[in-house]
């Protein structure tokens, strides 16, 4: 029970108010602030010990550790080169597909969609940001990976010439040469890593697009826009924050992604620029793949390279929330 | 204490006591404006569609079979589609001006994508469900577990009780970590206002991006490696926890952010200490909400394989015992189980999938049947039961002002 208690001296100077909040509410305030503290605790614990435990490799390594494209940590060579570039590489692929995948659903959910269809809608793609990732996989493998390699040979014999696109030992010319050079690829990973992020990019810029006030909507009608033009002037200003904070949160969830990956790809240690070559690397695959068999040096190595995983994601995750944060649609956003 | 004669419920003269709530909220559109339903379809826009189909397809089957080298599935959807919109912008410009014609355009782009997008999710899910029907149909899939199945053993026997079972034993002992830290969490962050607050929301916006395989990491690291745990069930829900507290401290402190200032104000006002208006205001107000949080986040936890990977070792066999012995999870047991070359091995592996994803599915049916409202909102069997309980409270009322001798106590600030 808070007591309001006014200190009387003077009658004229102004009186400190103060509340006592009594002693049940002090003990609920510290059990609150503890559990506050407890969950800091932990957060801050996951990021202090992997970069505790990842200390020995990388004082070791020095800044050769992202340069070396090896993994051979028991030999000393070792590094996340290669497998940063294959991150990356893969996260771009995704975020590349998911993106205008992403934004045509959202726009179509928000301003196209009939209203009764919009609600379903709105259910299958919020659900379908929960299946299990290992789902996308299954699908990737035994799915997609045999229906992609035609696509991925006409790029690689048409489009070869740009050097993204080259493969390695493919030989355009002859239609029986083996198509094992285009499994496992980078493109392949990145197109079931992009499915599985489109719709958790597109329920964020859903929700901000269908934000825009109803008002600037009908002042664009009445000056004569169309539908397309209501929305490139007001939707897609209003929601630009939204969809590169959604965009960005979609590209964090792809760079930390490891086993739809690590199912489709065939781990090398080499640069792989050739996103439609067979075999790529990934952070996360490589720590799932060597952790295993890791000596205690070996796990201070892959700490190292989970420690790296992390702070990249952390940087990418912080700049969408503020982007996020500082646009005019996401005060209200819970992206 | 005695009814002010002007309250409702405490006119005799009315006959019984009645009391009425407003009804149920509206779902207003953000800003209090509607948006209004603009759709005019005439007849010339669907002869226009049609047609443009029609011919897009006939020209690209004329290219692929007759003028030009292309085959392949995926080039002739591409060749139409560019096809379609060239013929259906060249349809519209012969009626239309040049802003009308983009926006056909664009309205077209943007529905196929909408399509495409649902289309190709929904599949992903459907094969998963349709490829796991030949293990599904075998009750022993259900019942049995893969002691006594080799590699080469038809479906008839074996089956996934070990990682439905070790499933359940993992995510419920990550809920009891993680229910209690992260609603005291989320309450902290509402309640308790201030720049210590603010970091910390700060740090669990940051971690709800951790990668699952760090969370496995950090446990391996310390539960197994530096305080000798087995790999075992209890280490795999541990790193679930680390995984699932930050989604579900974010997503609860969302649902209480959103329960009205001036339910809380109300409270206060009547003198209730800030313990009993979390307690009896705030947490009851947003119940809904924060299952929601708990459900979507436990649907995120139970679909993780890679904390689950490092931290439960593999096992085909039941194990009940989370504290020794390795102990798998329905998506560990699909990762090792579609690992192996064998037709029957992979059967099992995409039915355990679809278990995973019919439970994923019915957890999500359940979030939204429990939390399709807002805060505040009431169901109509709850706004009854209010009903019928300020009815009650008016009755008493009024029967306490009837009373002859005052049996009310007087001092102030009793709770009630």
């Amino acid at each position: 029970m808070p007591v309001l208690r006014t200190d009387v001296g003077d009658p004229d100077a102004p009186r400190r108010l103060y509340a006592d909040p009594g002693l049940t509410d002090r003990v609920f305030r510290g059990v609150l602030r503890s559990g506050g503290g407890f969950v800091l605790a932990v957060m801050l614990l996951v990021g202090g010990f992997l970069l505790y435990r990842a200390w020995l490799a990388l004082d070791k390594a020095g800044w050769s550790f992202l340069t070396t494209s090896e993994w051979a940590p028991d030999a000393g060579r070792f590094g996340i080169a290669a497998v940063l570039v294959g991150t990356v590489l893969i996260a771009t692929v995704a975020v590349l597909v998911a993106v205008p995948l992403a934004t045509g659903a959202a726009l179509y959910i928000s301003e196209y969609a009939p209203a009764r269809l919009r609600r379903t809608l709105i259910s299958v793609v919020d659900l379908m940001a929960a299946v299990p990732s290992v789902v996308y996989g299954l699908w990737g493998v035994f799915f997609l990976q045999d229906k992609v390699l035609p696509t991925a040979r006409w790029i690689s014999a048409y489009l070869g010439w740009i050097p993204v696109f080259s493969v390695r030992g493919a030989d355009p010319d002859d239609p029986l040469a083996p198509e094992s050079v285009y499994t496992s690829s980078t493109f392949i990973a990145g197109l079931v890593v992009g499915m599985m992020i489109a719709p958790i990019i597109c329920s964020i810029m859903r929700e901000v697009f269908s934000q825009a006030p109803a008002g600037e909507r009908e002042g664009a009608y009445a000056l004569g826009a169309t539908r397309w033009g209501m929305i490139r002037s007001v939707v897609l200003p209003f929601g630009r924050g939204g969809m590169i904070g959604g965009t960005m949160l979609g590209l964090g969830r792809a760079l930390g992604e490891t086993i739809a990956i690590f199912m489709i790809i065939s781990l090398t240690f080499d640069i792989q620029w050739h996103v439609l070559q067979s075999g790529t690397s990934s952070v996360s695959s490589l720590i799932a793949l060597r952790y295993g068999e890791a000596s205690e040096f070996g796990m201070s190595a892959l700490m190292a390279a989970g420690f790296a995983l992390f702070v990249m994601t952390l940087i990418v995750n912080f700049a969408a929330s503020s982007i996020v944060a500082r646009s005019r649609s996401g005060a209200a956003s819970d992206a | 204490m005695t009814v002010a004669p002007e309250a409702p419920g405490a006119r005799p003269a009315a006959g019984r006591p009645r009391a009425t709530l407003p009804g149920p909220p509206r779902a207003a559109e953000p800003g209090g404006e509607r948006r209004r339903a603009l759709t005019q379809l005439r007849a010339t826009d669907v002869y226009a569609m049609t047609g443009a189909a029609a011919s897009a397809l006939a020209l690209t089957w004329l290219l692929f079979t007759r003028l030009l080298p292309f085959d392949g599935a995926v080039g002739f959807v591409v060749v139409a589609y560019g096809l379609f919109l060239l013929i259906y912008a060249l349809l519209v410009s012969f009626d239309e001006d040049g802003p009308a014609v983009v926006d056909r355009i664009a309205a077209a782009v943007v529905r196929s994508m909408g399509l495409l997008l649902v289309v190709i999710l929904t599949f992903v899910v459907c094969y998963a469900l349709v490829e796991g029907r030949k293990a599904l149909v075998h009750a022993n899939f259900f019942t049995e577990d893969m002691q006594r199945a080799g590699p080469l053993e038809p479906l008839s026997v074996g089956g996934a009780l070990h990682a439905a079972v070790g499933t359940l034993i993992m995510i419920v002992i990550a809920l009891a970590v993680t229910v209690p830290a992260g609603l005291v969490c989320a309450v902290f962050l509402t309640e308790v206002p201030g720049p210590y607050a603010r970091f910390v929301r700060t740090i669990v916006e940051a971690m709800t991006a951790l990668p699952s395989i760090v969370a496995g990491l950090f446990i391996y690291a310390t539960a197994i490696l530096g305080l000798g745990l087995d790999q075992s069930g209890l280490a795999a829900a541990l790193a679930l926890s680390v995984m699932m507290l930050p989604i579900i401290i974010r997503a609860a402190d969302v649902v209480i952010r959103l329960v009205p200032g001036t339910l809380r104000e109300a409270s206060y006002a009547m003198g209730t200490s800030r313990w009993r208006t979390v307690w009896h205001v705030v947490l009851p107000t947003c119940r809904s909400g924060l299952t929601t949080a708990v459900i979507l986040g436990t649907a995120r936890g139970i679909g993780e394989t890679s904390p689950v990977l490092l931290t439960a070792g593999f096992t085909s066999e039941l194990n009940l015992d989370p504290l020794h012995g390795p102990m798998v999870d329905l998506p560990l047991a699909t990762f090792e189980f579609v690992k192996s070359p064998e037709p029957t091995m992979i059967a099992r592996g995409f039915g355990t999938a679809a278990l995973l994803m019919a439970l994923v599915l019915l957890l999500f049916v359940v979030a939204r049947v429990i939390g399709g409202r807002g805060p505040g909102q009431l169901t109509r069997r709850q706004e009854h039961r209010r009903v019928l309980a300020s009815r009650r409270d008016a009755r008493r009322f009024a029967e306490r002002r009837a009373a002859p001798h005052p049996t009310v106590r007087t001092e102030p600030g009793s709770p009630s």
